[in-house]
């Protein structure tokens, strides 16, 4: 099952979407995919893994190509240093940052924010199970073309398209947040 | 602006509510004026070598140039605005200005000397404190200080600071370096100590140019070019972090105009919002940290038609960032009725005196 072969009525119901293994995304690394239509950004932070639209809020640029940097913070005129818990994604167009957990601005977090997604770790065996459940879906590439290409002994990244709640944060996806379900699996 | 003879108007009919002039001159009359203000070492220094005084108050306000006096304030061959009656019969209280902040530029920054340089602003500063502050209640004065030299003009600002109807000091907007270089760090930093405003004024050294690229040919060219030194310090001022180094400090920009600020501060701020990584101590927008620290005096006004002067002063944002004043006795041809007409009707009575009564602690 891929994006392009959903019915309207399965596509109401698929709302997350196998976009990698795991291991394809080392830390510091980033993919760029096409998901039913739209095209995200997924990080690897430190192995914490972070979806972002890619397209900037602020005119419309490929935010998900511009530059992830540390933080840098002042206590005042002439000092600063770098703070890396805080990591922002600034847009390639006008280099405006945004928080890369949560696509919030740095100069007006609460107006301004560029859309997140929350990216999760699951197991082949749950992604093929949610599969045939029609909730998961592949998007285009090497998951898309035969069924085979999830195997039950891989984990994957599966971004969720379903909108956040209003001050929800994304709960970033990392060793300590993979499921349990998972252990199982391996 | 309309001062002396309000010109076809009258005062109640502008304005009938309180009013505090935020920038009339004294001029040093003759270098003999300052003699018994001075120590007797200059006093005999100066006359020995035959020194005429300060060049660069001749090329800030030519003697002879339309602007720096209106035709109705110059008496006979007598330096304009150079005696208390005269200030008094021409603005004060035709105005019935409830106070009045009384600027000196005197040209201390062209003195190269740095000994001559801290005894020549002593003595500009004590002829202003006796000779016009202790005659007149409602003046309140500005200091001028050797600004080559910051730790000494640091050390003259505690020497008068104190004074209770001292509220300001003047930077000339011609100098030498930017003011948000740290350099200058001494000066405000005694500035917010004694409690005092920092107002950039017109005028300054002769040594470099009027312009930010170059030296004009005609005083035409550089009494229009001079503005952009007033955008140039300002920048400096915000993004080099003067005001994150001194929460507390006050900037007055006077005879500097300010429709200009709203379009420049976009562009400062659209530059901050890509580039503020490198200043990170600035945590608030520029134009933000503008309204918080910086206060315009509105001669000259220079306003343009009156529909696009009502929606640029809308622009400069919800508080009232703009103080009345004369600017005595420069020849200003703004119109204040025209003013009044276009700012906010909440806006007015700060406009003509609100502003400056919080801003001076009047």
């Amino acid at each position: 099952m891929s994006a392009a072969q959903t019915t309207p009525e399965q596509r109401q119901k698929v709302a997350k979407y196998v976009v990698a293994k795991v291991d394809e995304l080392p830390p510091g690394g980033r993919l760029i995919v096409d998901v039913d239509g739209r095209s995200i950004g997924i990080f690897n932070v430190k192995g914490s893994y972070y979806g972002i639209l890619n397209r900037c809020p602020h005119l419309g640029g490929p935010l998900c190509v511009g530059d992830v940097v540390p933080d840098v913070t002042s206590e005042g005129q002439g000092h600063m240093e770098l703070d890396e818990s805080t990591m922002w994604l600034t847009c390639p167009w006008h280099n405006w940052e945004f928080d890369i957990t949560n696509g919030q601005s740095y100069w007006n977090p609460k107006r301004l924010k560029a859309r997140p997604f929350s990216v999760e770790i699951e197991g082949g065996r749950a992604v093929l199970q949610e599969e045939e459940e029609g909730v998961t879906g592949r998007v285009k590439g090497p998951y898309q073309a035969e069924k085979i290409d999830v195997e039950v002994e891989e984990d994957y990244l599966v971004v969720s398209l379903r909108p956040l709640r209003p001050g929800q944060q994304v709960r970033p996806a990392g060793p300590a947040d993979r499921p349990t379900p998972l252990k199982e699996d391996r | 602006m309309t001062t002396a003879l309000l010109e076809d108007t009258t005062r109640d009919a502008l304005w009938s509510g309180a009013v505090i002039d935020a920038d009339v001159h004294a001029n040093v009359p003759g270098l003999g004026a300052l003699f018994a203000h001075m120590s007797p070492v200059w006093v005999e220094g100066i006359k020995e070598r035959g020194w005429r005084g300060p060049i660069s108050v001749g090329l800030a306000y030519p003697p002879g140039s339309p602007t720096t006096s209106r035709p109705e304030w110059r008496r006979d061959r007598a330096v304009p605005a150079s005696q208390l009656s005269w200030l008094q019969q021409d603005v004060l209280d035709p105005w019935r200005s409830e106070a009045a902040i009384l600027n000196c530029y005197s040209g201390v920054d062209s003195i190269r000397h740095p000994d001559l340089a801290q005894a020549y602003a002593s003595a500009v500063n004590n002829w202003l404190i006796e000779e016009w502050l202790g005659r007149d209640e409602r003046l309140h004065g500005s200091i001028v200080i050797p600004a080559r030299d910051p730790i000494a003009a640091a050390r003259e600002i505690d020497r008068v600071g104190a004074h209770p109807r001292v509220r300001q000091v003047l930077l000339p907007v011609r100098a030498e370096r930017l003011y948000g270089q740290r350099y200058f760090n001494p000066i405000y930093e005694a500035a917010v100590r004694n409690d005092l405003v920092v107002g950039i004024t017109w005028g300054g050294t002769a040594e470099d140019a009027p312009s930010p690229t170059g030296f004009a040919s005609w005083h035409a060219e550089e009494v229009a070019a001079e503005t952009q030194l007033y955008l140039s310090h300002l920048t400096s001022m915000i993004l080099e972090g003067t005001f994150s180094k001194f929460p507390s400090l006050r900037v007055t920009v006077m005879e500097g105009g300010f429709l200009w600020v709203p379009v420049w501060a976009w562009g400062v701020n659209k530059k901050w919002k890509g580039l503020r990584r490198e200043v990170p101590w600035l945590q608030k927008t520029p134009f933000e940290t503008l309204r918080d620290h910086v206060r315009f005096t509105v001669a000259p006004a220079a306003l343009g038609p009156e529909e696009h002067t009502a929606r640029t002063i809308e622009w400069l944002g919800p508080d009232n960032l703009l103080m009345f004043a004369t600017d005595y006795p420069h020849r200003r041809d703004d119109d204040i009725g025209t003013l009044l007409k276009v700012v906010p009707e909440g806006h007015r009575a700060d406009l003509m005196g609100g502003t400056a009564r919080d801003w001076y602690g009047l």
